[in-house]
Parts: C-alpha cells; structure tokens; sequence
C-alpha cells in the first residue's frame, strides 16, 4: 500500500534530550571492538584538543534511530515497520559526540517512494546539543520490504 | 582536530592499511545492548528464516562501524571525519559455528578537496559478497 505523501517535508518537534554518558560510550567502542582511547581515556582525547571523551562516528545512529522510530511508527503514515530493513546511512559532522553532551534531535521526513511494492523512506535526523550548536546530522534510508504472495 | 597524516603526502590511489573484522553470534549480542537494536534478525535464527533470511545477520550499523575504523586508524583523530555515509547492499550473515563471518574492509583515497579534505571510498566484503556500497568519508587531514 501506497504511503501517504502528504507527510513529505512533515518535521516532528525535537526529542527530550539524551545524555551522552562516557561509560556508555566506552560500552559502544567496545561493542563495536574499536580500543582507540580517544573514546575511554579523557586525557588522550584532550591531546587531540577535544573537551571530554569522544563518541565513535556511527554512535549518534543509537539517539537518531530512536526518534525516526516515533517518526515511522506514527499510524497515519501507514508503514509496516515489522517489514523494515535499513537502506542506505550517511552522516555529516560539525563536531564529533562527546561525553557531557546533551542532543536532541529534530526529525524531518524527505522523501517517501515506492520502488517495485516496497515503500522507501529517507528521514533527516539533525542533532543539536544543550547551547542548540548542530552536531551532527543523521541521514536514515528505509525500505519496507512488500509482502509475499502468501505470508502474513 | 588532529589528524596525524598530512594532506600533501596522500595522492589519488593512496592505499589506506586494510583490516579484517570477525563478527560472531557474541559480537551480535553485545552490539544489540550496547546500541540499543534488539531486532532479532539479528540474534535469533528462526525468527532471521521465518522472514526470509538465510541465518542471523549482523546490524548494517556494526558493519559500518567496523569499516570506518580503517578510517579512524589512519587518521589517528576521528573527529576529522566531516561525512561518512554507506548503502547497505547485502546483509553479513553469521553462523553459528565456531568461525562466524569476517568483514574484509579496503580504503584509498578518491578525490582530494579544497581544505585540506580527501574523500575516502571504502570496500567492505564478507563470504566473497560486497556487503557495503556508496561506501565513503569525507575528513580533514593535517
């Protein structure tokens, strides 16, 4: 089923803040097995003149996700979002996350379209910290896989 | 910031050092809390086939964390990075074996930009398969 173009261009108030802990950024590197200390150790990112600790680059995905999530979960639009795979990702900094920060994020729909039964979506998330000084912002691409013939 | 390689020493071609990233069913696990992605395709193989997977798959994010870090290795400071961006073409799937998958990740310099600013293209292949495509960085080098 078709998705609703009128939400093209929709934007969504700006999300409760979300508080950048360093133990949870320490907690993401190791996840994602990267032991750089500029994300661990305050004194070594300071030798590379940050204030605090540093976010790896994909980690503002965890706080832009959450709020496309509200975004493609609203019922009006009509997205299957159990069917959901993520398309495509970019991002573009204005400065790196760090520990200490407190982002927001400002969802806007860009662009809904179909493509062979499956709806695609593109959604802007733009991070803004405390002083509301941009951040970063977070390009998300969505594919709502059709269904087959048969299947539930 | 403090990017350590200086941007009249790379050229077009510039082969960054290439890395190899396992992934197994614990990584998988892990990345779920730490990120906050509980979607089982990403843990739970029977719910991965029922809808049409071939086995657990690893989160596109993980991949594209992984990649970055031949990236963020080279530069030292990964605050240099301006924009980083992927297409996510075919999934890593990871069995439950005692092997798990490997993502391969290779990266050269592609354009150099005003600002001292190269952009970087990636390659990222797992079992033979490009996994990642559209895959580059623009950053900042000393």
């Amino acid at each position: 089923m078709a998705l609703d173009q009128s939400f093209v261009g929709r934007s969504y108030p700006p999300t409760a803040p979300y508080e950048v802990g360093r133990e949870k950024i320490r907690e993401f590197a190791e996840a994602v097995g990267d032991p750089n200390p500029v994300y661990t150790d305050p004194a070594a990112a300071g030798a590379l003149g940050h204030p605090d600790v540093i976010a790896p680059p994909t980690f503002a995905f965890a706080i832009t996700y959450k709020a496309a999530g509200a975004v493609v979960s609203d019922p009006e639009l009509g997205l299957n979002y159990s069917r959901v795979v993520h398309g495509d990702q970019r991002f573009a900094y204005t400065r790196p996350v760090r520990a200490g920060d407190r982002l927001s994020v400002t969802s806007t729909i860009e662009t809904i379209k179909s493509l062979a039964g499956n709806d695609v979506i593109d959604i802007r998330g733009e991070v803004h910290d405390a002083a509301g000084e941009h951040v970063v912002t977070a390009w998300t691409k969505l594919v709502a896989r059709a269904a087959e013939a048969g299947e539930a | 910031m403090a990017a350590r390689i200086a941007y009249d020493e790379v050229e077009v071609g510039t082969e960054l050092p290439a890395q190899s990233f396992p992934v197994d069913r614990a990584t998988l696990v892990r990345y779920a809390g730490a990120s906050g992605d509980f979607n089982p395709i990403h843990w739970n193989e029977r719910f991965a086939r029922e809808v049409g997977l071939p086995d657990v798959i690893a989160h596109g994010m993980f991949t594209m964390a992984s990649a970055v870090r031949v990236v963020t290795d080279w530069l030292g400071d990964p605050g240099a990075i301006e924009e980083y961006g992927v297409r996510f073409t075919k999934p890593v799937v990871v069995p439950d074996d005692d092997k798990g998958a490997v993502i391969e990740v290779t990266a050269k310099v592609a354009a150099k930009l005003d600002g001292k600013r190269v952009r970087v293209d990636l390659t990222a292949v797992s079992a033979g398969q490009k996994v990642l495509g559209m895959s580059r960085a623009v950053v900042r080098l000393a």
